[in-house]
């Protein structure tokens, strides 16, 4: 298993290259200028000229590939140029608080979802079915901004239990009570989430559990739920945990809506705003590394495949 | 005088429960539940088994015999398929009136399954030893190193090569035969009083399947357990069961002690049956087959189940079911005319 992570990991290597051209050519066809957006409506032509050469926006666009593609391997993104300060501080500023968002909401959604699932799968087309399946049929057509609203109005105003808005860094003044400030966005961002895997839960089960395996081991008199949980569950957690891996991809990186609404600095955001400011270097570095955290994602997928399914053989 | 008679009821009792047999199925009725009705798939299965004894159950398919089987198993809970009347005696008390807690400590334990489909009846997850261990822990207190020995054991008399290695290999490594060895072997695990064997060899190869067979057999000799043998295959019922029923349309046709069956077969279908097997000693060009097709579950049908198909059909099969009628003892026929053609 080692010899084949070590092999997967350096097959990232051509798909990130590749990776790194298509975000820069994209990136280009942009229309806009960052000189001109930095330095606003009241700007001459020549400032803005004087001001792109400056940062090197008026070279070919390969001579520009090559020298961000360079500094790049050299553990250098450049600096942004809305913030002036280093792109990777502004990534890992974003990933700091899209990943904790990411594992909370990851912690709901497991907490939830898989619980209810199993509940609504053994007891199909009974009450405890149908009340689940109406509420996972709700939760997943919500929309977050609005669930966000809701959840501000009544845990932050009415109640004043959380936070409403922001995320000190952890990594900055330390101390873990600054979780308690992405409670409310986790769960926003659960609900839907973990409907979907009810709904997933649910259905594998129910695709497991007219296996003949199943047949056998309840001939062998064991308890129904044992049967549900080590039988049935064991076998359909294989369909689920692609859907896990690729949840919390998603969560780390589209999360715009939510951390909108509760004023996160996500990478979600950064993307947008970045776009919005035209500030190259971060757009490409935060894309970059999302799609590297996909391909990681997709190596762990495959991984727990194999850990979970001893049909599947890593070559 | 009343000391007297009660002791008389007393042995009376006690004869009658000695001779009571292993099993005892009596007009066991099932349905299957389709939309707002109930379509009858069994009709007044009337069985019994004495202990250490083999019956077999013959029919083309959908006529009954698995669900018959199931039925007994406790396997139709949860399903479309639903037990309208009867009972089902086992070792002296009624299944169909245990709860379904006490029926499980049966299940696996007294009485064990194995199944037609051994490439999916083994979970793929589990390694085939836990998958012994299982059954026999839910079972026996017994710690895991003994429940292991005891799977090596079994693993060992179901005559896989290696069983110290093998008890670790994962089902998709095996072979149908050996997977079919290891479903025995769960089956087996708790000294079942009566095994169920739904086709167990249907999905083997033929060279595999004698060695099933005969290892199943070997099994019998050793644990004197009782077995039900369901199958579409006259040879294999001739070679290995003490006593026969062939079904139709849900319908036990024909009962008998196997010598008897084979030597005074009475019912049109049963000889039909037979018939429909190639000889190997002449050389054949034409297949014998019964004419006709099983009807579907929901056709009705008056009269005698198999009439449309029978060469011999008289007015009064299509207007009157015949009874299941002993003609000789140990010998049932469910036709008008069972002695006469």
């Amino acid at each position: 298993m080692l010899g084949y992570t070590v092999k997967r990991l350096l097959t990232l290597i051509p798909t990130l290259l590749i990776a790194s051209i298509l975000i820069f050519l994209f990136i280009h066809l942009i229309p806009g200028d960052p000189a001109a957006i930095l330095l606003g409506d009241s700007a001459t032509p020549e400032d803005i000229a004087a001001l792109s050469a400056q940062m090197g926006f008026d070279k070919p666009l390969w001579q520009q590939y090559l020298l961000w593609i360079k500094n790049v391997l050299h553990g250098d993104f450049g600096n942004s140029v809305f913030f002036k300060t280093p792109v990777l501080d502004v990534i890992a500023d974003g990933a700091e608080t899209s990943i904790f968002l990411a594992l909370m909401t990851m912690f709901w959604i497991v907490l939830f979802g898989i619980p209810i699932g199993i509940l609504s799968a053994s007891f199909h087309g009974g009450w405890i079915d149908q009340i689940t399946s109406g509420g996972a049929m709700l939760f997943a057509s919500i929309p977050t901004f609005w669930l966000g609203l809701y959840l501000i109005l009544i845990f932050s105003v009415g109640l004043g239990w959380f936070p409403s808005s922001g995320f000190p860094s952890i990594s900055d003044d330390g101390g873990l009570t600054n979780l308690r400030y992405l409670i409310l966005p986790s769960l926003t961002l659960a609900a839907p989430n973990a409907a979907l895997i009810v709904r997933l839960v649910r259905a594998s089960m129910l695709d497991v559990s007219r296996e003949d395996h199943v047949r056998t081991a309840r001939s062998k008199g064991l308890h129904p739920a044992r049967v549900s949980i080590k039988h049935v569950f064991r076998n359909a957690l294989i369909a689920v945990a692609a859907a896990f891996g690729f949840t919390f991809a998603a969560l780390v990186s589209e999360a715009v809506v939510t951390e909108t609404v509760f004023s996160l600095p996500g990478i979600g955001r950064l993307v947008v705003q970045s776009i919005l400011r035209r500030d190259y270097p971060v757009i490409q570095g935060v894309i970059l590394f999302i799609v590297l955290l996909y391909l990681v994602i997709n190596l762990l997928v495959d991984l727990a495949y194999a850990r979970l399914d001893p049909r599947v053989s890593l070559q | 005088m009343q000391c007297g008679t009660a002791l008389i009821l007393g042995l009376k009792t006690i004869l009658q429960v000695c001779s009571v047999a292993l099993l005892e199925l009596d007009n066991l009725n099932i349905a299957v539940a389709s939309k707002d009705k109930l379509l009858p798939v069994v009709h007044d299965c009337s069985l019994s088994l004495a202990e250490h004894e083999t019956l077999g159950i013959v029919g083309e398919s959908g006529c009954g015999k698995s669900l018959t089987a199931l039925a007994i198993m406790g396997l139709l809970e949860g399903s479309q398929v639903k037990i309208t009347s009867g009972s089902i005696v086992f070792d002296g008390q009624n299944l169909l009136e245990m709860k379904p807690s006490r029926r499980r400590l049966i299940m696996g334990d007294r009485m064990a399954m194995i199944f037609q489909e051994p490439m999916t009846s083994l979970n793929p997850v589990y390694r085939i030893g836990d998958q012994i261990i299982e059954v026999i822990r839910q079972h026996r207190r017994i710690s895991n190193q003994g429940a292991k020995q005891r799977a090596l054991e079994l693993l060992e008399l179901v005559k896989i090569p290696q069983p110290e290695d093998r008890i670790n290999s994962f089902p998709h490594q095996l072979s149908g035969g050996q997977r079919q060895r290891v479903m025995i072997a769960i089956a087996m695990a708790c000294d079942p009083a009566l095994l169920i064997a739904d086709e167990p060899t249907t999905a083997l190869d033929v060279t595999v399947q004698k060695e099933v067979l005969d290892l199943m057999l070997d099994l019998q000799q050793r644990t004197g357990t009782s077995i039900i043998l369901i199958s579409h295959d006259l040879g294999v019922i001739a070679e290995t069961c003490n006593e026969v029923a062939v079904m139709y349309r849900g319908r036990i046709i024909e009962k008998a002690r196997t010598r008897q069956l084979f030597s005074h077969m009475a019912h049109p279908y049963t000889r039909g049956l037979l018939a429909s097997i190639p000889s190997v000693v002449t050389d054949t060009d034409w297949l014998e087959a019964i004419p006709g097709r099983v009807p579907t579950i929901d056709e009705q049908l008056s009269g005698c189940a198999f009439h449309p198909r029978c060469a011999h059909t008289k007015t009064s099969c299509s207007q009157t079911e015949p009874p299941l009628i002993e003609v000789q003892e140990h010998h049932a026929v469910r036709c008008h005319f069972a002695g006469e053609i």
